[in-house]
């Protein structure tokens, strides 16, 4: 069995969101960089699980990305994997993105990729699909449980208002989200053995581009909260029935 | 070149927030002088050409059994085949579109914007403004492909209805095999789905016990709301885990979500700050969700929440 793991870059949760350059780019300035949580708690901590289970499971994880993100991409090994590869690539276009991550899939043979539901940067969910597509693949998006047995796999999956049940025959595509697995920390056994690890960089693949950022900007502030003293309820229900109209 | 709204259907029913993208299809067919028709995989109940109430003029159907239950590699392939002559597609941002709408921007090799929340911007090229940094910020998405796909959040467009009736055609397209098997699905019966709701009431710890949730459950009922949890609660399974609304939980926009004993971690605004109208209760005057509210008590809840009820009751004459 053959896995890779997507991982993308995305700022802290609870990083400021500010922009420069006329709007146009994210301010970094400050940010502190962490692994998206999706890929990082469910999609990566599952894979490892699975090759705790079978450790004949080869694990790869995949960043499309520049040297700043070494630190993150150790730090993922540390909690687990063989080896990674990094694609050399600064564009985050959502397709660019999608065949760097197809053309290595396709390279090297894996029976199963895991992404992460979305990135908590650009919330798109489109990674997964795109590189199924590209790969002509099944896709089953938001997965919450995952199990295996041989080739075939068992994935529950969360749908409006409830869950669905799914089975299918590796190779597949599964992007992961609350349910796959348990947050870990990486020890430290597993922080010095990452140092060790290789880390792959390889040049991207030629693709094409169909979007592009024309500009960010910033939801209007709140008008502040209104207060309504505790001992009258019954004016929350006025205000909302006669002044925000929503009940 | 027209406009294409994938409508989208679970168990026969056509689902609520494909009326919101039917409605945003129409006002784009009207800003761009074109005309915007539908497409619905799968067999359904309702009288299709009644969707031109919702400015559809014509209806694609592909009514064959086999696609009842959603597969992305099956539907992104069928809606390929019906894609031609159209320019826009659009979709509600929904579970099924996360995982079609991906695959076909492949197979079409069109641009998506996944998570949109306004109009297009068509006065210089193609601009979509979308919902980033879970909530915290717009990205406004040039796409410069032929085809563009557009998945619009759910709840970021109001439902507009016009006369008329839409043409209802099938489609005749070629259904491939499905490679995922659909063992089981399932659906809490009768209940408002959480993502689609106008209303959500949600409560967290500061409600000490599951066995307090009877409050929250009578407040939603009387509002026709969704009840919902934060990541805590759900943790502890004082509720089940598909309520967490929040980072790694769903993220939702209703026009309006009460909170009652959440503090507003971060994590959580993250999946509820794109909500229009937030009520906060909570007996910590300090709670950092105060500043993202729209409406505030501070105090006790078990007082606060049943005197609510009761004048919701009065204002809607219910006994």
């Amino acid at each position: 069995m053959k896995i890779l793991v997507c991982i993308s870059r995305t700022p802290d949760t609870t990083a400021r969101i500010a922009f420069t350059d006329n709007n146009t780019k994210f301010a970094e300035a400050g940010v502190q960089w962490i692994i998206n949580p999706y890929d990082e708690w469910y999609a990566l901590v599952r894979a490892i699980e699975l090759k705790e289970k079978d450790p004949s499971t080869v694990l790869h994880l995949l960043h499309v990305g520049s040297a700043e993100s070494d630190p993150i991409i150790r730090k993922a090994l540390a909690l687990g994997g063989d080896e990674a590869i990094r694609v050399n690539s600064t564009n985050d276009d959502g397709y660019y993105t999608a065949a760097q991550i197809a053309a290595v899939a396709k390279d090297g043979g894996y029976d199963l990729v895991f992404t992460g539901k979305e990135t908590i940067d650009y919330n798109s969910s489109g990674i997964g699909g795109m590189v199924a597509e590209m790969l002509d693949l099944p896709f089953i998006s938001h997965a919450i449980k995952f199990d295996l047995e041989g080739n075939n796999a068992t994935v529950v999956r969360e749908i409006e208002g409830g869950e669905e049940t799914d089975k299918v025959t590796l190779p597949a595509v599964v992007s992961c989200q609350k349910g796959m697995a348990e947050q870990r920390i990486p020890n430290m056994k597993g922080i010095m053995g990452a140092r060790s690890k290789p880390l792959n960089v390889k040049e991207p693949v030629e693709a094409e581009i169909f979007t592009s950022i024309d500009h960010f900007s910033l939801p209007p502030e709140k008008a502040g909260v209104k207060m309504v003293p505790a001992d009258q309820p019954e004016e929350l229900v006025r205000l909302l029935h006669e002044e925000a109209k929503v009940i | 070149m027209s406009i294409l709204v994938f409508i989208d259907q679970s168990e026969g029913q056509i689902s609520k927030s494909s009326y919101e993208a039917m409605s945003y299809g129409a006002a784009l067919a009207a800003q761009m002088n074109t005309e915007a028709q539908g497409i619905v995989l799968g067999e359904v109940k309702e009288d299709l050409a009644a969707l031109g109430a919702y400015g559809l003029k014509k209806i694609h159907t592909v009514a064959d059994a086999t696609l009842n239950a959603m597969d992305a590699q099956v539907y992104a392939n069928v809606l390929s085949q019906a894609a031609a002559g159209h320019e826009v597609i659009i979709f509600s941002n929904n579970s099924t579109a996360k995982a079609v709408a991906p695959r076909l921007s492949v197979k079409l090799k069109a641009g998506l914007v996944a998570g949109a929340v306004a109009m297009p911007d068509t006065s210089n090229g193609f601009i979509v403004k979308k919902s980033v940094f879970s909530g915290k910020a717009f990205a406004h998405i040039k796409v410069e492909s032929a085809i563009k796909i557009i998945s619009l959040n759910v709840n970021a467009y109001s439902v507009s209805t016009t006369e008329g009736t839409a043409e209802v055609a099938a489609f005749n397209a070629e259904i491939p095999a499905a490679k995922v098997e659909v063992v089981s699905v399932d659906k809490v019966k009768g209940e408002i789905s959480l993502s689609e709701a106008d209303t959500v009431v949600s409560g967290g710890r500061g409600l000490k016990g599951p066995e307090n949730w009877g409050m929250i459950e009578e407040l939603a009922g009387l509002l026709g709301a969704a009840t919902a949890c934060s990541r805590p609660v759900s943790d502890v399974d004082w509720r089940p885990h598909h309520e967490h609304v929040g980072q790694t939980g769903l993220a939702i926009a209703p026009n309006l979500y009460i909170a009652i004993g959440i503090s507003g971690a971060i994590q959580h605004l993250a999946g509820v700050n794109r909500s229009k109208t937030i009520v906060v209760i909570n007996k910590d005057p300090e709670a950092p969700f105060f500043k993202a509210a729209d409406y505030g008590i501070v105090g006790d809840a078990f007082e606060i929440v049943p005197k609510i009820i009761e004048a919701v009751k009065k204002m809607k004459g219910v006994a």
